[in-house]
């Protein structure tokens, strides 16, 4: 037997935004990801109180799935025009990254490799594989998927990084004809990815992860 | 101190008090104080339960106050300078907000407001105020919905991102322009190593360390 009582086995909720502990309304006992949840607010903070939160399953696949559409044509399209007197260089996040290393600053070509590639695929792959395995109430490695799912939470929005990059050089690049950076429509896509998945993670309920079957209590 | 209470609606006992409840897991804890510098962690998913506040709310006002400051500062000064053949571009955070929406990115102009001004500004002012009042013991008016929005705009302030943008914009600029840092960008620097202080410190302290009104 696990001696770790849960808030469901217990009737008690804890509110998300405060923390307070209430007690369960008695007799209503169904709940899960995509479950009816009955409308009871916090008496200390008046947040509505989930035992899970609302259609999480629903809304995080929504969400990713939305992210991930936009993700595409934030890689495909271009982000950057850098444009000069007799050229006109347009600049995916890629290139992007690609110019830094050759130009001589590896490091920090890393750095955004990571922020702009690395952190959006791992929210891709890791909320997709957090809601299959929850959805399945699978028991596998919950510990690590429970701090996985931090993981996400804690490196989500570093993804921002290249927006604010050209953002800052469309501001300064302005030499009329000389020289000029404009943004492209790639930058706004990437943008949207970032809100979409930060708010993904935000809505999957990391409690899923150990409701469901257990083998080991 | 002591949390008696439950939720509406048909309730008869209410919840145990000083009960805590894992937000990863479910897992349910007897609230127990902490010593010093302690971290109290869940058994089952390794999340931060509860964690003992090392600044007095006298230390976490003051760091705030300076925040605001610094924040002030980090907005009206230039960030950096870039110059071709003589000529000169400078660039502050509304600055460059005014200039993505004229080029047609709104949307990115947009996120850059909220994520860089709107929000560690309301931060910063909403945990001022509620702090002000948390030192003489009180619970400030709008408590329970302002510590709603401390909690909702918690992942939206994107100040250190910001920094470490800028600091990719110097150089890969570099290669083409003269760059020279202004202060904005050294007022930037400190913001985040304040903001990394404080974002650390739990808010939700105050729910029971403020008595309820009334009670
Ligand atoms: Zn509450
Ligand atoms: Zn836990």
């Amino acid at each position: 037997m696990n001696t770790l009582p849960r808030a469901v086995d217990l009737g008690v909720i804890g509110c998300q935004v405060c923390g307070l502990v209430c007690r369960n309304v008695p007799g209503d006992t169904q709940w899960g990801g995509d479950g009816v949840d009955d409308v009871m607010a916090c008496p200390r903070c008046g947040s509505t109180l989930h035992r899970r939160k609302a259609n999480s399953y629903a809304r995080t696949w929504a969400l990713l799935i939305a992210g991930f559409i936009l993700y595409i044509p934030a890689n495909v399209l271009p982000i950057m025009r850098t444009a000069s007197l007799n050229d006109i260089d347009d600049n995916t996040i890629i290139s992007g990254v690609v110019e830094l290393w050759v130009k001589g600053s590896p490091d920090l070509a890393v750095i955004v490799f990571a922020a702009s590639i690395v952190v959006p695929m791992l929210k891709f792959l890791a909320l997709s594989m957090l809601l299959v395995s929850s959805q399945r109430g699978s028991d596998w490695a919950r510990p690590q998927r429970a701090k996985l799912y931090r993981l996400v939470e804690f490196v989500g929005y570093w993804s921002m990084l290249d927006v604010f990059v050209v953002s800052l050089l469309t501001a300064l690049v302005r030499f009329s004809v000389l020289s000029r950076v404009e943004p492209l429509p790639g930058v706004i896509f990437f943008g949207l990815t970032v809100v979409l998945t930060m708010l993904a993670s935000i809505s999957f309920d990391p409690r899923l992860i150990w409701d469901g079957r257990n083998t080991d209590d | 101190m002591a949390i008696l209470e439950h939720a509406t609606r048909n309730m008869r006992a209410p919840a145990p008090a000083a009960l805590l409840v894992c937000e990863h897991c479910d897992t349910v804890y007897r609230r127990r104080p902490l010593e010093r510098g302690e971290v109290a962690r869940c058994t089952r998913c390794g999340a931060e339960l509860d964690r003992h506040r090392v600044l007095t709310t006298n230390a976490l006002l003051a760091l705030i106050l300076t925040s605001m400051i610094v924040f002030v500062q980090a907005n009206v000064w230039p960030i950096f300078t870039l110059g071709l053949n003589g000529q000169y571009r400078a660039t502050t955070l509304w600055g460059m907000i005014d200039v993505m929406w004229q080029q047609d990115a709104q949307v990115v102009s947009v996120l850059a407001a909220a994520t860089l001004f709107f929000f560690p500004m309301i931060k910063m002012l909403v945990m001022g105020w509620l702090l002000w009042f948390a030192r003489a013991g009180r619970r400030a008016p709008g408590f329970a919905p302002l510590m709603v929005i401390l909690h909702r705009i918690g992942p939206w302030t994107m100040s250190e991102v910001f920094v470490l943008g800028a600091l990719v914009a110097i150089v890969k600029a570099h290669t083409f322009f003269d760059v020279a840092a202004d202060p904005g960008i050294y007022a930037y620097g400190a913001l985040t190593l304040l903001i990394t202080i404080f974002s650390g410190v739990d808010m939700r302290q105050l729910w029971e360390q403020t008595p309820e009104p009334g009670a």
